[in-house]
């Protein structure tokens, strides 16, 4: 249905309640209060009949007294009554003429309901600045794993379509101008519970001014920022903003690591992925020959610059270079929609294409162009736009790439799961077959769809057992947490990736290697192994159970009754 | 947690435990089963369909269509009771309480299947 109705309905929930109460009582108070007939017999009022008067009551006042003339005591009720549902009336009708009139009121009064509900905070959250593309997929992920998120962006269309969104934890809204200091105190800059600053407009300008702001007005907080040009993240960084993603280099990163071991990007990828998404197939772009370049903007300077590393040659083609710089071997002038310039170019006997133009129809024409010229093409191709991505499908490109939801991707993981950005930075030195067979444990593991990925860090909150035994000095192996509470003998669908404490990050680690309070962990495995060792972290008994083999009996009945048979009774 | 599913979740059991009150008793007594007992129900089913308007996830259509069950139901024994009442000669007779009785019964079942996808839908929360 349209937006607009929802939008309407919404609005006329309050009104139609207080409408309904009001007769409620109403009519409740007429059946309560004694009348008596003609002959001054009590009657008794019945429903039937205080629905009809009160009905009648509020919309044509004075149309008489049924079914016999009313006592005073009545007529005491139903003086109040009129005033009341005829006021209800009135607000009803009122708050569907104020809907399509103007809201500078109402603007004022959703502001002081923003502040007051930010302020009624109770838990951490995350102030994100712009609710686009990157904000949306942002603030869903964060409410799903049930993290708080308090939204504020310029458009106030985005502000409705976040509250029409049906998300996990309520996101206080507004439409505000980020720039402006006030409006980001008002959405809980200062707020003692705000754990961090996501700018994600896509003005960089404004994103800096965020960052500043944040950083002069809560300093302990984190800032994670987009930014699109070098410039701008220099300057973020020179004032201790902590994250900056690019999502152009972030994206050429990814293609670099691709090419030199596919394994390793095909892991990143799963384990950062949705969990109820299916499995991604591996990509092999080629590592050596020619790649063939179109667009030089920031995207294009970025995968130059990390596909040169990997030394590959390669052609650009650029429709202004006098605008965007040249590279140092030249460029094809053009924009790459025709065959000629791509022939120019050489794309028979290229092995890569990337179509990295800021216009999304100029990519889909190079691509069909380039396509129809040499089949055999590794095509990667840039979408700039949500609504295009049927067609990016369609086209025949091995790898897609769209800045927004690479900044989501990577914030979600960066604020979910910390430890798989130290995963990640391990695994890099590590040759690919590790990778590889990293990758297949995970698959035997998953089957079809992407492992759910998960930390635990080991103390009194999420593992008090195991804290107890540490305490104890009873320690606990690698090994023996994997094992099934259920049945010892078998052991849970998961792989410990990470093992960190203060002094040492440990890829991968050992069965035997011990588990001490302080440790952080970072695992992957089926969600509902998740929850199996969550039971075995917190439960004495289950835990001894996995160690010992021993089922200690739990009610204080039966350990006494235990402790009987014990001595021998 | 979110205020919203919290007041719904109220209105939508106090609705199904109103109903069974007043559902529960000899199914053509009508000294069992009480007016007042079928006005409030009435009244809170009213309150629960309102506020599932404007929702615009499946579940909240689900919510919104077995409310409308409900209050078509229990309206249908409202007028049932006010027409046996007042526009008949023959006034409660014990067949008109259990056609009563029974239509609220119907209700009843829309309410649990409401709270049983309530229930549903506070499982596959997704931790």
């Amino acid at each position: 249905m349209d937006n607009v109705v929802y939008l309407i309905m919404r609005r006329m929930r309050t009104p139609l309640l207080v409408l309904i109460g009001t007769y409620a009582v109403a009519m409740a108070g007429m059946v309560v209060i004694p009348a008596q007939d003609a002959a001054g017999h009590p009657v008794p009022t019945s429903f039937f009949h205080a629905f009809y008067f009160v009905s009648y009551m509020s919309t044509t006042i004075g149309f008489g007294e049924l079914p016999n003339a009313f006592t005073d005591a009545q007529r005491i009720w139903v003086s109040f009554s009129v005033f009341a549902t005829v006021a209800v009336w009135l607000y009803a009708i009122g708050t569907l003429i104020t809907l399509l009139q103007d809201t500078t009121f109402q603007r004022a009064i959703l502001e002081s309901r923003f502040r007051r509900r930010v302020r009624r905070l109770r838990e951490p959250f995350y102030l994100v600045c712009g609710y686009g593309q990157t904000g949306t997929a942002l603030v869903r992920s964060l409410t799903d794993r049930h993290q708080r998120a308090v939204a504020i962006d310029i458009d106030p269309q985005r502000v409705n379509l976040l509250k029409l969104d049906n998300l996990r934890e309520y996101v206080p809204s507004l439409c505000a101008d980020a720039r402006q200091p006030s409006s980001l105190e008002d959405a809980g800059l200062r707020h003692p519970l705000c754990k961090g600053v996501v700018a994600l407009t896509n003005v960089n300008e404004t994103n800096l001014k965020i960052a500043i702001a944040a950083k002069l007005l809560h300093p302990e907080i984190t800032v994670i920022c987009r930014a699109d040009s070098h410039e701008v993240e220099a300057n973020m960084a020179s004032f201790g903003t902590d994250h900056i993603y690019d999502p152009f280099d972030t994206f050429a990163l990814d293609m670099a690591i691709a090419i030199q071991s596919p394994c390793l990007a095909l892991l990143s990828k799963w384990l950062a992925g949705y969990e109820d998404q299916s499995l991604d197939a591996p990509i092999f772009p080629p590592a050596e020959g020619r790649w063939v370049l179109c667009g030089f903007g920031r995207f294009g300077k970025a995968m130059y610059r990390h596909l040169r590393e990997q030394g590959l040659d390669l052609t650009v083609i650029e429709a202004l270079p006098h605008k965007t710089g040249i590279p140092k071997e030249g460029v094809v002038h053009g924009r790459g929609t025709e065959a000629v310039t791509l022939e120019q170019a050489g794309i028979g006997d290229a092995v890569g294409l990337v179509a990295g133009t800021d216009s999304d129809a100029d990519n889909l024409s190079i691509i069909m162009t380039a396509l129809a010229l040499n089949r055999t093409l590794f095509v990667v191709a840039r979408q700039n736009h949500r609504y295009n991505k049927l067609l990016f499908e369609r086209v025949g490109a091995q790898v897609v790439m769209m800045p927004s939801n690479i900044i989501a991707d990577r914030i979600r993981v960066r604020l979910g799961t910390p430890l798989l950005g130290d995963l990640m930075a391990l695994a890099r030195d590590r040759e690919d077959e590790w990778a590889c067979e990293l990758v297949s444990r995970v698959v035997a593991l998953v089957d079809e769809y992407a492992p759910h990925v998960w930390e635990i860090r080991i103390d009194e909150i999420e593992a008090p057992a195991l804290c107890a035994l540490d305490r104890r000095g009873i320690s606990v192996s690698v090994e023996q947490l994997t094992r099934d509470p259920r049945d010892r003998d078998r052991v849970l669908p998961l792989i410990v990736l990470l093992r960190m404490d203060d002094e040492e990050r440990e890829l991968l680690p050992a069965p035997d290697v011990r588990v001490r309070s302080g440790d952080r962990l970072l695992l992957c495995g089926r969600a509902d192994a998740s929850r199996t060792l969550t039971w075995t972290l917190r439960n004495l008994n289950v835990l001894d159970y996995v160690l010992t083999g021993n089922a200690a009996p739990g009610g204080l009945v039966w350990r006494w009754l235990a402790r009987r048979r014990a001595r021998g009774v | 947690m979110n205020p919203e599913k919290v007041v719904f979740g109220f209105f939508i059991v106090l609705a199904l435990t109103l109903n069974f009150g007043f559902f529960v008793g000899e199914i053509d007594n009508p000294e069992h089963h009480h007016v007042w007992e079928l006005f409030v129900v009435v009244l809170v089913n009213l309150v629960a369909t309102v506020l599932k308007f404007g929702d615009r996830t499946h579940m909240g259509a689900l919510l919104l269509a077995t409310s409308l069950v409900a209050m078509l139901q229990l309206i249908g024994a409202a007028l049932i009771w006010t027409i046996a009442v007042h526009a008949t000669e023959a006034g409660m007779t014990p067949a008109v309480m259990a056609s009563i009785v029974s239509l609220s019964g119907g209700a009843m079942i829309a309410n649990v299947v409401s709270v049983v996808l309530l229930v549903i839908e506070t499982f596959t929360l997704r931790r």
